[in-house]
């Protein structure tokens, strides 16, 4: 079918590509990146860099393999987005091999196994994260409070390169997330009150200060690229708003029942990958439904399946399995949400006329 | 205009409810490149070429022999049926020949025209209609029967013939008239400039509609970049609408492209949604294009049949872009030589606007009926997008789409070849506007998948009918040979019984030789149907 090269209309196009698309969400994440760099110095970024080298590498093999055109493929920018978006869920001072495992795990079988790009049903950068956590549960827990660059204790070039490359222990350094500390402790009976209060602190939530995944501690940088993606829309309102929606009205909920066991809405807003995923990784448009009702229900069961398994499930950040979780539902969700057609009704036949007559000759010479 | 603009403002502008179609898309509009200056009359051709199919239906057939001296105004073709139209000469002159002639169609491929020397005496031709002083002396048949034989057909490029649009039967009472003077396509102003210039003569026409229709109200929707024909409109309906009891409105929509789809138009101002397969008048609603409209009042009060239009010139590849008056026939080369020619590289030639038009294959195709715009575009306007990436779902082609289809669950199944998948996503209610892939980030060319899907289903469905009429055919042969068979036997056992008791051999022989022509005929009906099955499967594949 040399259905490509025939010059059908439109004859002008807006000024919009994948490449374009996915640049603007590369743009996005870069405040909240370099936050995370230079909260987490060396060690991370050589870790970044790793992962992502590792994502490109992949893909060209991925592509090089199927006989596609390798260049072009690598030009679009989506390899190079999910290996970003692989990076910053990483543990920042975890071993070189990790990003390279993850990227081979999110590129290669997260998606040039289903086809390549747009193929894809699970988003892959999810994918790589959960089969890490899964296969590797010492080193994707292991988090280290942030040592800003510079700083007295933050490792130099040659201690972070030992770090990530050279499997050099920070064991005196390391410590669990937020999420999995106030879990470990309420799992031993403490109440909230008391637990928080060392932990938690909204405003440095907010922008970033505590222990966390590479590039998922600032929440206000996060936000911020997420606003600015909105207003390129490049995405649109409809998953983050019912991601952040559903959380907040659960968190909510639990916490006006019991305040002592379950922490409230800016708690789970805050911490963790919640923002990260309402912003980047749940509107992935690959691997979610096409219709506003669909992209609504879609992301308000991301936020459901998250607080649901942060707060009763086996691990203490839930946002990798919620997500994948949809992923597996979006195809259900598309066939069954459809908006209404111009001329049918909601089942899709065409409109009554208002009295029942059979259409004049006319309609037969028309259609 | 000045002068009309200021009425316009001394009137109160009455803001009736709009209501909203689903997607649509904001466009640079380029109006400005040809709506600076007033309608140009194109000059006189030397040579006419009239083709006979210029409207949705049967094509005329030509009523003039070659060497035959024609009249302007004069039919040359006259219409085959009901959904037809006839042509007529659009100048006096010598019919040299009929004879295929280049279309404006993609395809390049000719089709049948009627040439015509001109004389340069343009001499009208003496039998035309008379003018009507008084239209309400005539009434709805008349009238109809008047736009018929003036060859009027939807001018906004659907070319439909509006004497049967404008017959929606007694069971089905109109009460809107929509005239659709949106002009949503980028580039084109020609009925923009109609509006500016002939605005009385479309509001004669649409009173002339109303009477015609017996409807009480009519719409007139007009995009809001065009302040100077809602201005001039305005003003001729403030002139007439003493004239008449029906109520007459000009309405501002806003600027958003398909808003000049019959079917969106008609949402925006009316609230009211065509069904599925139907047609407008079953919602009581008749639409018609402005210049269809002008062209009505020309019919019938100077009994004047369609043999002009006016035409768009325009695109940065055209050295004065501009607005014409052109005689049906006239070649696009000629105005494009009237337009000071070609400007630079030149990336495509069209034929309507940048949404929907057609590209052309080269300038030697003659105006019609249907064209409201040449459109010659640079490299820089139309830009060349490369090979088509694979779709990311991202869902943009869904959020423009006027018909809240879904495009991209089209475009998979239409890829695949899955003609029944893509028509379950309903494919045929797709309008071609090309908002999709104007958007589509991948670049895919999405309305040329949606073309090949429906072309594909409808020679699917020309071989279903083909292989059943066989069908039916075969089985009615299959009838008649036993028939024929059951009354010679018939025959025979009477013969046989009338000569039984003089000869004994003859019974045995004659059923021998009825066995042995009943299995050919079997036999032969046997590889009839095996090759019926073959087609069947041939069609399936």
């Amino acid at each position: 079918m040399s259905i490509e090269t025939l010059a059908a209309n439109p004859h002008t196009h807006a000024p919009n590509s994948v490449a374009r698309t996915m640049r603007l969400v590369l743009l996005a994440l870069v405040p909240a990146t370099l936050f995370g760099l230079y909260q987490f110095g060396w060690p991370a970024i050589f870790l970044f860099a790793v992962t992502l080298l590792g994502a490109l590498l992949w893909e060209a093999l991925g592509l090089a393999l199927a006989g596609r055109a390798v260049r072009a493929g690598l030009m679009d920018g989506s390899a190079l987005l999910t290996g970003w978006l692989l990076a910053m869920t990483l543990p920042p001072w975890a071993p070189w091999w990790v990003g390279l495992l993850g990227a081979f795990l999110a590129i290669i079988v997260g998606k040039q196994i289903f086809g390549g790009l747009g193929q894809n049903l699970f988003n892959p950068a999810m994918v790589a994260r959960i089969a890490l956590l899964i296969a590797l549960p010492i080193e994707m827990t292991r988090f280290v409070a942030p040592q800003p660059l510079f700083s007295a204790a933050a490792p130099g070039v040659l201690d972070g390169l030992g770090i990530t490359f050279g499997g050099q222990g920070y064991d005196a350094m390391s410590g669990a997330s937020v999420l999995d500390h106030v879990r470990t402790e309420l799992g031993q009976g403490h109440g909230l009150d008391t637990v928080l209060p060392g932990v938690f602190d909204p405003l440095t939530a907010l922008w970033g200060g505590v222990a966390g995944s590479l590039g998922e501690t600032s929440a206000l940088l996060l936000l911020l690229g997420g606003l600015f993606l909105l207003q390129q829309k490049v995405i649109r309102w409809e998953i983050p708003l019912a991601v952040l929606g559903s959380i907040g009205l659960l968190a909510g909920l639990m916490h006006l029942l019991d305040a002592g066991r379950y922490p409230g809405p800016l708690f789970h807003w805050l911490q963790g990958a919640t923002l990260i995923c309402a912003f980047f990784i749940a509107t992935d448009p690959v691997t979610s439904p096409v219709s506003r009702a669909g992209q609504i229900l879609f992301g308000a069961g991301c936020g459901l399946l998250i607080y649901v398994i942060r707060t009763w499930g086996g691990y203490p950040e839930g946002v990798g399995f919620a997500v994948l979780l949809m992923n597996a539902c979006t195809p259900l969700i598309d066939h069954y949400l459809k908006p209404r057609i111009y001329g049918r009704d909601r089942r899709g036949q065409p409109l009554k006329v208002a009295e029942s007559q059979p259409p004049a000759s006319t309609a037969g010479a028309r259609s | 205009m000045t002068q009309s603009t200021q009425t316009s403002s001394q009137t109160p502008t009455s803001s009736p409810k709009l209501w909203k179609f689903h997607g649509g898309i904001h466009l640079p509009d380029e109006k400005a490149l040809s709506n600076q200056g007033p309608v140009v009359e194109a000059k006189l051709p030397t040579q006419l070429v009239i083709p006979l199919a210029q409207h949705i239906g049967a094509p005329a057939r030509p009523c003039v022999q070659p060497g035959e001296r024609v009249f302007k105004g004069q039919m040359i073709g006259e219409p085959q049926g009901y959904v037809s139209a006839p042509v007529h000469a659009s100048s006096s002159g010598v019919v040299r020949a009929i004879e295929p002639h280049a279309m404006p169609h993609p395809s390049g491929l000719p089709a049948p025209c009627v040439i015509i020397d001109t004389d340069g005496e343009d001499a009208w031709a003496p039998d035309r209609p008379e003018p009507v002083a008084d239209f309400q002396s005539l009434d709805a048949e008349a009238l109809r029967a008047r736009i018929r034989m003036a060859g009027i057909v939807g001018l906004g490029g659907a070319s439909f013939p509006s004497s049967v649009k404008l017959n929606p039967g007694q069971d089905q009472p109109i009460d809107t008239l929509v005239l659709n003077g949106a002009e949503c396509e980028p580039y084109i102003t020609c009925d923009d400039l109609l509006m500016r210039e002939r605005a009385s003569e479309v509001v004669t026409g649409a009173r002339i509609l109303l009477h015609l229709l017996g409807t009480g109200r009519v719409l007139i929707g007009i995009e809001d970049n065009k302040p100077e024909a809602i201005a001039a409109m305005r003003q001729a309906v403030a002139e007439q609408q003493a004239q008449t009891p029906a109520q007459l409105e000009v309405v501002e929509i806003p600027t958003l492209y398909p808003s000049g789809g019959e079917k969106q138009l008609i949402r925006i101002l009316t609230g009211r949604e065509v069904p599925t397969h139907g047609i407008p008048a079953q919602i009581g609603v008749v639409c018609q294009n402005v210049a269809t409209v002008a062209a009505v009042a020309d019919a019938v009060l100077r009994g004047q049949p369609l043999i002009e239009r006016y035409v768009t010139v325009t695109g940065r590849g055209i050295a004065q872009p501009g607005n014409f008056r052109v005689r049906v026939g006239t070649l696009a080369s000629e105005l494009i030589a009237a337009s000071g020619g070609y400007s630079g590289e030149l990336a495509k030639l069209i034929a309507g606007g940048p949404m929907m038009g057609m590209t052309l294959q080269g300038d030697a195709v003659p105006i019609t009926k249907a064209m409201n715009c040449l459109l010659a575009l640079t490299p820089a306007e139309s830009p060349d997008p490369g090979p088509a990436m694979p779709c990311i779902r991202c869902g943009q082609c869904a959020q423009v789409c006027p018909t809240s289809l879904l495009p991209q669950q089209m475009y998979w199944h239409a890829r695949a070849k899955d003609l029944d998948k893509v028509q379950d996503y309903n494919l045929f209610d797709c309008i071609e506007c090309g908002c999709c892939a104007h958007v589509c980030p991948a670049h895919i060319p999405l309305v040329q998948y949606y073309r090949y899907a429906k072309n594909e289903s409808w020679a699917r469905e020309r071989e279903k009918q083909a292989s059943e009429h066989a069908k039916r055919r075969h089985e009615a042969r299959e009838a008649r040979l036993e028939r024929l068979e059951r009354e010679r036997k018939a025959k025979l056992r009477k013969k046989k019984e009338a000569i039984t008791p003089k000869t004994k051999a003859a019974p045995g022989q004659s059923a021998a030789v009825g066995g042995a022509e009943q299995s050919s005929v079997s036999s032969a009906a046997d590889t009839k149907t095996d090759t019926a099955k073959t087609d069947t499967a041939g069609s399936v594949q």
